[in-house]
């Protein structure tokens, strides 16, 4: 069985989608609130996958993210970076990208770098949208060829599927220089672009998602769980039975996550074996 | 202890968009003079005893992101030529704050109280200039302080724990003029003869009320609760047809019509004779609950409840809209053994954006929030309240009219997904009292009262506790905890819930103990700060407060559950008294005691005067018709017609990934959907529809205002592919006060045309509500009456959401027929309001409308839908044919050419065009499709009156053509702040 975690604190309010998400894609999911786990962190060891969801996690106060962000801080960041090292894959769509980058999670350290025992501080930022105001529509999106995030690479799209759906008010990426956004370019950091003139918020780079260095942690402004059955699709009434063949691209997201689970693991029984 | 002060700001280079922001609404508010910029930064303020070290951790690991903002402790000097600050009053709700506290306890570990605010630096304008922009654009007086300089104080308000007397009225004394004084006096707002019965039931109990019971006979007894006027026995001079054979109704020699109980005689016989015929088993539970229920499928029902909240929304349109759509949620949470909220819906009703305009003829009345303000206030307040808590808002419209200046309407729904097995709910003798969620303070007292008197232009002064502001994340919390507790094992916690709304506990406490009885320890409800009286406990209408009767052995496994969420608990007594009585102590002291008897069977029965007599206008000069060319596209960008997109994406409309059908459709994403679909139970292929329906075009005769009003919900649903066998209702009559016989006249009308239009449509009425008093009385005396306004709301179930189809044309090849006949009256058109102001006003002259023929005309549609013969579907409504039309082709931006001369129904081409007759719809069929729709649609008049093309225009045979572009983007480009 494949378990997957799926974080539940006050405010966070799609975290049942994403539980189904998990679900569609063949994994087990779990939901389990903040305080306990903090009370708790080995309860992380169960687990296969973690989904940190969307929301408004203790109403946005200060910035999004930024009081579930320093509650992680204080009482599970070790045991995330944990799970990370034993090969866990992470999601984590809008809310839970704004506190995966408070974290210190996203970018996280460059390759080779090890990362410190103390959650370090956020390198990107999540800022207003430019336009000051909520937005909820669905936006063309383009994966970056050499991106390492093992969610989004090798995703099967087409132009009228290539879509995500975005409702955030806080998804302006903002990188500390140039040189930093470059180089998370240069090294498959960036795991989702928004299409070229179809960027919501103001982002550097158009920059919609990010992962670590080991491609297993992804955050995004988007939200696939969204995205996991073609009458989804804003247009479906209009598309062809046969853009709606296979699976939506949300849905492929989990999927893939779920087979490199399966994959890894057949890779460490093999190992176990020789 | 010290109040330390934070304050961070975005760095240059990473941009202000709240600056820019504030500045755009100086732009909107047309001040003499416009800021030239605006810097904005969040403010701090925190009280503790916190080291040096402490508050720079605070400030640099919490307030202030490294690699956007720059944070400093204390004050900024000032950047620009002055400066505001804004921070809520004392007492009114900070949501932000409390998050800020926990955030620092875990940070540094130790515990401190955080009050949140905002600093502008305004460059361009001198401070009072500033400070008369942020009181129009930023800030309210009735619940924000504004600062000129940074706000630095050296402690924070402190409550004070007060002694209190227990006040007894000497009711039994007084005469009818002292009664009318201190139900005025005491905003009480009963009416002599209620009062008097009041005096005579304490007469007979030998004693005088106490303070506490007058009040919780005044919240019990509000409009607001118990909808006396709907309920009142009526008698109706005037036009009514078939008046002799409808249910209740008995009319005498002189023609008079005699009404027992207008409700029961009108929407709700509608229900009852519609569960006797067929549809008992689908309805769960019609209007004795906080909303209606109906079953979806095996498993699962869904309920539904409208709620308005336009009082408050007038005075603080912000926390007055969140409040609102916060209390419908509430309401959902509240029905049966709790839903789970799934949608929301929002209709407001304001004046026109540009209508008021300084130093002319037409100047906003003294009293009034801007309307621009309004709107975009309102709309803040839902978006953040329905957002945060992860409920999408799916449905809904604006309309605009003058006479909503000074009392705009605030319409919020809330549609929850239940168990079966979870319908219903009752408390048993022994139950204790458990109220969960929010702490109680002196904020929205008397907001049931308050709803039930008229609005002046001091109202803003008298008023102020009852505006106040909402904490969604409570509310989410409170839910959560909720749900895990209906859901404990497969066995429910509790016996019965619901919700605190209007009159607090003692409307809670009072309906849930109505037939057992309750004895309430009041000085155990935590309490926000202190100091408040036992009266104002009980009142208080405080949000995000829950009230559910628990069994004593299940207690202590709900406090679990309420500790997992951080969600505080509370036991207030008991239900079950002897003697059906409610008991009201604090500490030791009794402090009311009455029969629920009195409470709940002693108010007055009324027999109200009503009569109605058909407006007759004063003839106007005949104006020259405009061209298609000139009508068409200021038609399209009319605000009652335009794309209200500015307002739909602050929604977040998709969370919880329900949506199968959006509110905006189309190539675009812009398209104006019909009705909204979404999926209540995940893996299943079915849908619920949800859908409203305003005719105010029509309310110059509100029997067929109502009748159009139902027939644009039922063929909302329809065009989306909702079956018209299973649709329920919900009834919202905003009235603008009943108390002459004519406005009265008009509220049986429209209550006549909904049961007419119901039996018709088979589709129940399930739940409704009704706000009477809409009138803003300016300072000259002049009172401003909205137009009678009554909103339905539908829920229907789809089958199978796979066949659902949306409104924008989707092949070039298609042929686009008018199913149902056309007047030849444009009475009532957006058109005739426009451009042929002599046509408008005479309801004689109003377009025909036969229920019958309308509900077998959707009937037949919804077949043809549901046999796939249709391609796209639109209601053909505000703006008439031509709009709708126009709308299909460019939100499939596909081109069309019309002859308006086949419209059957009509030789004027002009009607033919610009009609708003109910009934009609807009279909688009392939090619070789027509025979077999033809022979589903029978005698339903219809027939081809367009082909789609491959071009890119709207064109009509005489020559006249548009660009679909052009025409999409008149129609995009008017809602906006």
């Amino acid at each position: 069985m494949t378990k997957a975690l799926v974080i539940t604190t006050a405010g966070i309010n799609c975290d049942r989608e994403l539980a189904e998400a998990f679900e569609l894609a063949g994994a087990t999911p779990v939901s389990i609130h903040l305080n306990r786990l903090m009370k708790d962190p080995s309860i992380l060891d169960e687990f296969d996958l973690v989904g940190l969801p969307g929301g408004f996690s203790y109403g946005d106060a200060v910035a999004a993210g930024r009081i579930a962000a320093q509650l992680v801080r204080s009482g599970l960041h070790g045991a995330l970076r944990a799970a990370i090292d034993r090969g866990v894959p992470m999601i984590a769509p809008c809310n839970g990208f704004q506190i995966a980058v408070q974290v210190g999670l996203l970018p996280g350290p460059g390759e080779g770098e090890e990362p410190g025992v103390e959650p370090p501080p956020p390198t990107v930022a999540l800022a207003d949208n430019d336009s000051a105001r909520f937005i909820d529509r669905w936006v063309g999106v383009e994966i970056p060829a050499n991106t390492r995030c093992i969610w989004t690479k090798d995703l099967s799209l087409n132009e009228s599927s290539s879509i995500l759906p975005i409702a955030h008010g806080e998804g302006r990426f903002v990188p500390t220089s140039p040189e930093q956004l470059e180089e998370l370019a240069s090294s498959g950091r960036i795991a989702v672009r928004y299409r070229p003139g179809d960027n919501p918020n103001g982002s550097a780079g158009e920059v919609a998602g990010l992962c670590d260095s080991t491609g297993l942690v992804l955050g995004l402004m988007p939200h696939p769980e969204r995205y996991t059955r073609w009458t989804q699709h804003p247009t479906w009434t209009r598309l062809e039975g046969s853009c709606m063949s296979g699976d939506p691209p949300g849905l492929q997201m989990f999927r893939n996550a779920v087979a490199w689970v399966h994959s890894s693991r057949g890779a460490a029984t093999c190992s176990n074996a020789s | 202890m010290n109040v330390h002060r934070i304050e961070v700001q975005p760095t240059e280079g990473a941009g202000d968009p709240r600056g820019h922001a504030a500045l755009q609404s100086a732009r909107h508010a047309a001040l003499d003079t416009l800021p030239d910029s605006i810097h904005s930064s969040s403010v701090y303020l925190l009280e503790g005893d916190i080291d040096t070290a402490s508050l720079e951790r605070i400030a640099h690991e919490l307030l202030c992101h490294p690699v956007t903002e720059a944070v400093v402790i204390g004050a900024r000097p000032l950047r620009a030529k002055s400066m505001i600050e804004v921070h809520p009053l004392p007492g009114v709700t900070d949501p932000d704050a409390e998050a800020v506290e926990l955030a620092i306890r875990s940070l540094i570990g130790c515990d401190v109280r955080v009050r949140t605010g905002r600093r502008y630096d305004v460059a361009g304008l001198d401070t009072e200039s500033a400070r008369d922009f942020a009181s129009r654009c930023l800030a309210n007086p009735l619940i924000h302080g504004v600062y000129t300089e940074p706000y630095h104080p050296d402690a924070f308000p402190e409550g004070h724990a007060q002694e209190f007397e227990v006040r007894t009225v000497s009711l039994r004394t007084m005469d009818e003029n002292s009664l009318e004084t201190l139900s005025r006096d005491a905003h009480l707002f009963l009416s002599l003869e209620e009062m008097k019965a009041i005096r005579d039931a304490y007469k007979d109990m030998g004693r005088d009320p106490r303070e506490i019971e007058l009040e919780t006979l005044a919240q019990t007894w509000s409009e607001h609760c118990v909808h006396k006027t709907l309920k009142a026995r009526m008698t109706y001079r005037g036009d009514l047809p078939d008046a002799a054979n409808r249910p209740g109704h008995r009319v005498d020699a002189d023609g008079l019509v005699h009404i027992d109980n207008l409700l029961k005689s009108t929407v709700a016989a509608a229900t009852h004779e519609l569960m006797a015929d067929g549809l008992g088993d689908w309805c769960l539970s019609v209007f004795v609950d906080n909303a209606g229920i109906v079953g979806f499928d095996e498993e699962h029902a869904v309920c539904f409840k409208v709620e308005t909240h336009n009082h408050p929304s007038a005075l603080e349109p912000y926390g007055g809209a969140a409040t609102g759509i916060g209390g419908c949620i509430r309401d959902v949470m509240g029905t049966g053994l709790a839903a789970r909220p799934i949608a929301a819906t929002d209709i407001f009703c304001t004046a026109r954006l540009d209508g008021f305009v300084p130093d002319t003829d037409r100047m906003l009345p003294a009293g009034c929030l801007h309307p621009r303000r309004i709107l975009s206030q309102v709309v803040a307040g839902v978006r953040d309240y329905g957002n945060r808590m992860g409920i999408p808002t799916v449905n809904g419209t604006v309309w605009f009219d003058d006479d909503y200046v000074g009392n705009p309407l605030v319409y919020c729904g809330c549609v929850g997904v239940m168990p079966r097995n979870r319908v219903h709910g009752d408390p048993i003798p022994g139950d204790r009292i458990i109220a969960l969620g929010g702490r109680t303070g002196r904020d929205g007292i008397h907001g049931a009262t308050f709803s039930s008197a008229e609005l002046t232009d001091t109202h803003v002064d008298e008023f102020s506790h009852a505006v106040q502001i909402g904490n969604p994340i409570t509310e989410k919390k409170t839910l959560d905890a909720i749900i895990e507790a209906r859901d404990d094992e497969e066995t429910c916690l509790y016996s019965a819930i619901t919700d605190c709304g209007a009159g607090g506990f003692s409307s809670a406490v009072g309906e849930m103990g109505e037939t057992l009885g309750a004895d309430v320890q009041l000085d155990r409800a935590p309490l926000k700060y202190a100091g408040l009286t036992p009266v104002e406990i009980w009142i208080s209408e405080a949000q995000e407060r829950m009230v559910l009767s628990v069994p004593s052995k299940n207690v202590a496994r709900l406090q679990e559950i309420c500790d997992k969420h951080d969600v505080e608990l509370c036991d207030l007594g008991e239900f079950g008294t002897e003697g059906r009585e409610l008991i009201l102590r604090h500490g030791d002291a009794e402090v009311g005691r009455m029969p629920m008897e009195l409470l709940h069977e002693g108010l007055p029965d009324r027999v109200r005067e009503a009569s109605w007599s058909p407006p007759r206008p004063d003839p106007l000069p005949p104006v020259a018709a405009p061209s298609v060319a000139e009508a068409l596209p200021s038609l399209l960008a009319h605000p009652n017609i335009a794309s209200k997109r500015c307002i739909i994406e602050q929604y977040d409309h998709e969370v919880q990934g329900r949506s199968v059908i959006r509110p905006q459709v189309g190539v675009h994403g812009t398209g104006p959907s019909d009705a909204a679909v979404i999926l209540p139970v995940p893996g299943s292929h079915k849908g619920l529809g949800i859908a409203n329906g305003l005719a105010m075009g029509f309310h110059i005769d509100p029997y067929f205002m109502a009748i159009a009003a139902f027939d644009e919900c039922i063929r909302n649903l329809v065009c989306v592919g909702v079956d018209p066998a299973r649709i329920a209702v919900l009834d919202n009559f905003c009235w603008p006060g009943c108390d002459d016989e004519q406005r009265l006249g008009e509220l049986v009308r429209a209550a006549e045309g909904c049961y007419d239009a119901a039996k018709a449509y088979r589709a129940p009425f399930i739940s409704g509500k009704d706000s009477l008093n809409n009138q803003f009385t300016t300072e000259e005396g002049t009172t401003i009456r909205i137009p009678p306004t009554l909103l339905i709301s539908g829920l229907g179930i789809v089958d199978d959401v796979r066949r659902c189809i949306t409104m924008d044309a989707k092949h070039s090849d298609s042929e686009l027929l008018i199913v149902g006949a056309t007047s030849s009256e444009i009475t009532g058109s957006v058109y005739a309001e426009c451009f042929q102001p002599h046509r408008t006003g005479d309801p004689a002259r109003l377009p025909e409308m036969n229920v019958a023929e309308m509900a077998c005309t959707a009937a037949r549609v919804a077949s043809a839908i549901a046999a796939g013969l249709v391609r796209s579907a639109h209601d053909c409504s505000e703006g008439g044919l031509l709009v709708a039309a126009a709308e299909m082709a460019f939100a499939g931006n596909i081109g069309l050419e019309i002859d308006p001369s086949s419209v059957p129904g009509t030789t004027d081409i002009e009607a033919a065009m610009f009609s708003e007759t109910p009934g009609r719809y807009l279909l688009e069929v392939a090619p070789g499709k027509g025979e077999p729709l033809a022979d589903l649609l029978g005698d339903t008049p219809h027939a081809c009156f367009g082909h789609f093309n491959d071009s890119s225009e709207l064109k009509l045979v005489d020559e006249t053509s548009f660009s679909l572009e052009n025409l999409r983007m008149a129609w995009l480009g008017t809602i906006d702040w």
